[in-house]
């Protein structure tokens, strides 16, 4: 199962390399990792997605929160929550596909925020399973880079 | 009052009441020497080795029960620190440890005697800092210590840049108390999980308690006891937490897992109801996992959450100290009636008859049961025994039946050969009155060796009692069960005089070789108070231990000694250690 875990953490030098070190030195697995800043300087926000079945998540929530700079951990998953990943995807146009990349464009409400003459800059934000969608929808040989954020979320009701 | 950054460091120790510190100069540390001279009421040991530093800070931890103080300097002295902290870690051992660095200007710049300490120690610590605001040093001493000692201890490293130490600033004083929005170890225990454990508890009928190492660091051994006599359960114990319940007691059935009882093994796999009591399951006690305590139901108690659920499902977990959660257990169970376990008690004796720690003694040789057996005697159960990792560290704790904690010293979760020596020497100057014996093999004693000087400096006398096989036995065991007798490496060629070593290091020095001079060396060795003495005893080369649960195979499955049950491993199980 894929888990989303949101992390919040002292704003502390090294507390990123914790994170990381602790996924790796136990071997669990990270699909992506974001993380920056909160209204609360001193507080960072991280949230990370990992795959792994109940018990492994189960490990993963203690051991992130027997970090000592680790304030809270939530599964996000266990509850109702709004997930977001940015993706910023440079293509090649020519007349050929242009209309068919803008009618993609279209169809996945994206944002052209950079033209060149036989580029287009794309962005799109939205769940990952969209932002997959949309580039399975481009012509693989068409893409000439692909950033993504990672996701982040927040839970739907009011947490600590 | 202005004091530099190493002043502020060392008033803080001496704020925190450090007696001791075991450490090790150099560049980058000073500073802090240079304060620490001018300190009358903290005492520096001067070991030989970063690494004996950490093991005798942590014998010294072990021993007491109070937090062990190192001091190395940045670079190798880090690094050579290494395999101590994570000893100590492995252990749930309470550690501060601090590490000189190089000047903030030149940190990353590759200076001079420069590792990323943090970096190096981040997965064995309970937590590090780096210290470069000299205004932050007293807050970050006092959160290390408080870190170290509170839920479940573990080492901090404190890792300070040489500037640091240097500069000056207005000491305010050591702050009073500390408190940490992301750091809470105080646990209260949820009544309703012991009312879960209680409706099961009251059904069993075959019970069995299994305490480890957490019944030691939690100093719940009073409370253990109540416990188990108010039950009347069996209980056994891990290699971590011997001594927590007496050994010599009738309900004890002495220690579990690979080297552990017959009695123990065969309890827990029968069982219908284990309270795991600060143990964590670990993979020296559940063997195979598909096989361990197929029809019981698991309550288990400790304080970290990650111990629990991570190797084994437990069917109620006690989250908080040993000591809250049976104290509440022991009042939930003031008005209750227990099953019956006469029959289950009468199985457990069919087990013990069995007598699975008996050994085959041979006239010429010395068997190293014999020695332990002849050391429990020669001390009456009563000295602190610390050992290093091999065959002759299970045999102490099968053959020295001990009765109080914080007795036994040893590397269990890291299994760290060279632990033994600094360990006993941290032990003797944590409690000086004690008897302190280290029980040790030719081939550990040589990884730790030069602290025999140190203990001459400082004078810790100790009774090193070298069970000297000439081999690597546990290596050698392994290899006569599952790799056909091919010995390789396991052979200890070229070995040093012993008793001249002990004499050139100005200490006493026995050879042992025939059985007969056993007893009168030890008594010899005993009545020297206030001298360190270097048994060394020939032992029995060809000697394994036994009970012994291969790799992979189940607690029923265990090898016991002089038996036809030719020891075999599976494939899932060479893949173990
Ligand atoms: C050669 C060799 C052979 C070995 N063979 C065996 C063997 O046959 N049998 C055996 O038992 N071991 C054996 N070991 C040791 C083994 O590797 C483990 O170190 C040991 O089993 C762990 O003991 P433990 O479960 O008591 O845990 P520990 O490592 O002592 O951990 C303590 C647990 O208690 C918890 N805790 C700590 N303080 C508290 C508190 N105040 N309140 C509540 N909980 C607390 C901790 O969170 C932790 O989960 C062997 C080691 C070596 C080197
Ligand atoms: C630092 C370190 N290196 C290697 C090992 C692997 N090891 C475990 S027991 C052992 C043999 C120990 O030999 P000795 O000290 O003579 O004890 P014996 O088993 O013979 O009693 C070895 C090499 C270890 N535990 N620690
Ligand atoms: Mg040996």
């Amino acid at each position: 199962m894929r888990y989303i875990i949101s992390v919040l953490l002292e704003n502390e030098a090294g507390a990123l390399s914790r994170v990381a070190g602790l996924f790796s030195a136990r071997g669990f697995n990270i699909e992506s990792l974001t993380v920056a800043a909160t209204n609360d300087s001193t507080l960072s926000r991280m949230t990370i997605v990992s795959i792994g079945d109940d018990n492994i998540i189960e490990q993963i929530v203690k051991q992130l929160n027997k970090l000592i700079d680790v304030v809270t951990v939530t599964d996000l998953t266990a509850t109702e929550h709004i997930e977001r990943e940015l993706l910023l995807v440079k293509v090649d146009v020519n007349q050929q596909t242009q209309a068919d990349i803008d009618k993609q464009i279209d169809i996945f409400s994206c944002k052209i925020v950079d033209l060149s003459e036989d580029t287009y800059t794309i962005e799109l934000a939205g769940k990952s399973q969209k932002i997959n969608d949309f580039l399975a929808s481009l012509d693989v040989s068409k893409i000439l880079e692909v950033s993504r954020t990672g996701v982040t979320g927040v839970c739907m009701k009011i947490t600590s | 009052m202005k004091l530099n950054g190493a002043q502020i460091l060392i008033n803080s120790l001496k704020s925190e009441g450090i007696k001791h510190i075991f450490g090790y100069p150099g560049g980058a540390v000073l500073h802090i020497y240079d304060a620490l001279n001018a300190c009358n009421e903290i005492k520096h040991i001067l070991v030989r080795h970063e690494q004996g530093a950490v093991h005798a800070a942590d014998g010294y931890a072990r021993a007491s029960g109070k937090c062990g103080v190192a001091l190395v300097t940045s670079g190798p002295g880090l690094t050579n620190a290494v395999t101590g902290i994570a000893t100590a870690y492995m252990d749930s051992i309470p550690m501060v440890i601090v590490s000189g660095q190089v000047s903030s200007a030149v940190i990353g710049n590759d200076a001079f005697q420069e590792v990323d300490a943090v970096g190096i120690t981040r997965s064995c610590v309970k937590h590090n800092f780096l210290v470069t605001d000299i205004n932050d040093l007293a807050n970050v001493v006092k959160k290390a210590f408080y870190i170290a000692t509170t839920g479940r201890p573990g080492p901090v490293l404190i890792d300070i840049t040489k500037d640091t130490t240097i500069a000056e600033t207005e000491f305010i004083g050591y702050p009073e108390s500390i408190d940490m929005r992301s750091y809470q170890p105080e646990i209260k225990i949820e009544a309703n999980k012991i009312t879960k454990a209680i409706a099961l508890i009251v059904q069993a009928k075959k019970p069995i308690i299994y305490s480890g190492g957490g019944s030691v660091i939690g100093n719940a051994d009073k409370t253990l006891s109540i416990f188990t006599r108010h039950t009347g359960f069996p209980i056994t114990q891990t290699l971590m937490g011997l001594g927590a319940y007496p050994a010599s007691d009738k309900q004890s059935l002495g220690m579990l897992g690979m080297h552990g009882t017959y009695e123990a093994n065969m309890a827990m796999h029968d069982s219908d109801c284990i309270i795991a009591v600060g143990a964590r399951f670990d993979d020296r006690i559940t063997g195979n996992l598909d096989k361990f305590c197929p029809y019981a139901k698991i309550i288990h108690i400790d304080i970290d959450p990650s111990s629990v659920g991570k190797n084994v499902s437990v069917d109620v977990s006690i989250i908080g100290q040993v000591n809250d959660a049976l104290s509440a257990l022991i009042q939930a169970l003031k008005d209750k009636q227990l099953a019956d376990i006469t029959q289950w008690w009468a199985q457990i004796e069919t087990w013990r008859g069995v007598d699975s720690l008996a050994y085959q003694t041979k006239t010429g040789v010395i068997k190293p049961q014999s020695v332990i057996e002849a050391l429990y005697e020669v001390t009456k159960g009563e000295s602190i025994v610390t050992s290093d990792v091999g065959q002759h560290q299970m045999w102490v704790a099968q053959y020295y039946p001990f009765d109080k904690p914080r007795r036994w010293i040893n590397s269990g979760g890291l299994g760290t050969m060279g632990f033994g020596l600094p360990a006993a020497m941290g032990a003797k100057l944590a409690a000086p009155e004690m008897d302190v014996a280290c029980v040790t093999g030719e081939g550990s004693i040589q990884m730790m060796l030069q602290e025999l000087s140190t203990m001459l400096q400082y004078n810790t006398p100790v009774k090193i009692i070298n069970l000297n096989n000439g081999y690597l036995g546990m290596v050698r065991q392994w290899q006569e069960f599952f790799y056909d007798k091919r010995y390789s490496m396991s052979y200890m060629d070229a070995l040093p005089d012993f008793v001249k070593l002990a004499k050139s290091y100005g200490h006493i020095g026995i050879k042992v070789e025939k059985e007969l001079d056993l007893k009168p060396a030890l008594v010899e060795a005993f009545k020297q108070k206030n001298r360190t003495v270097f048994l060394d005893i020939l032992t029995d080369s060809t000697e394994n231990v036994f009970p012994m649960i291969p790799s992979g195979a189940g607690h029923h499955e265990m090898l016991l000694a002089g038996r036809d049950n030719m020891a075999s491993i599976n494939d899932k199980g060479l893949n173990l250690v």
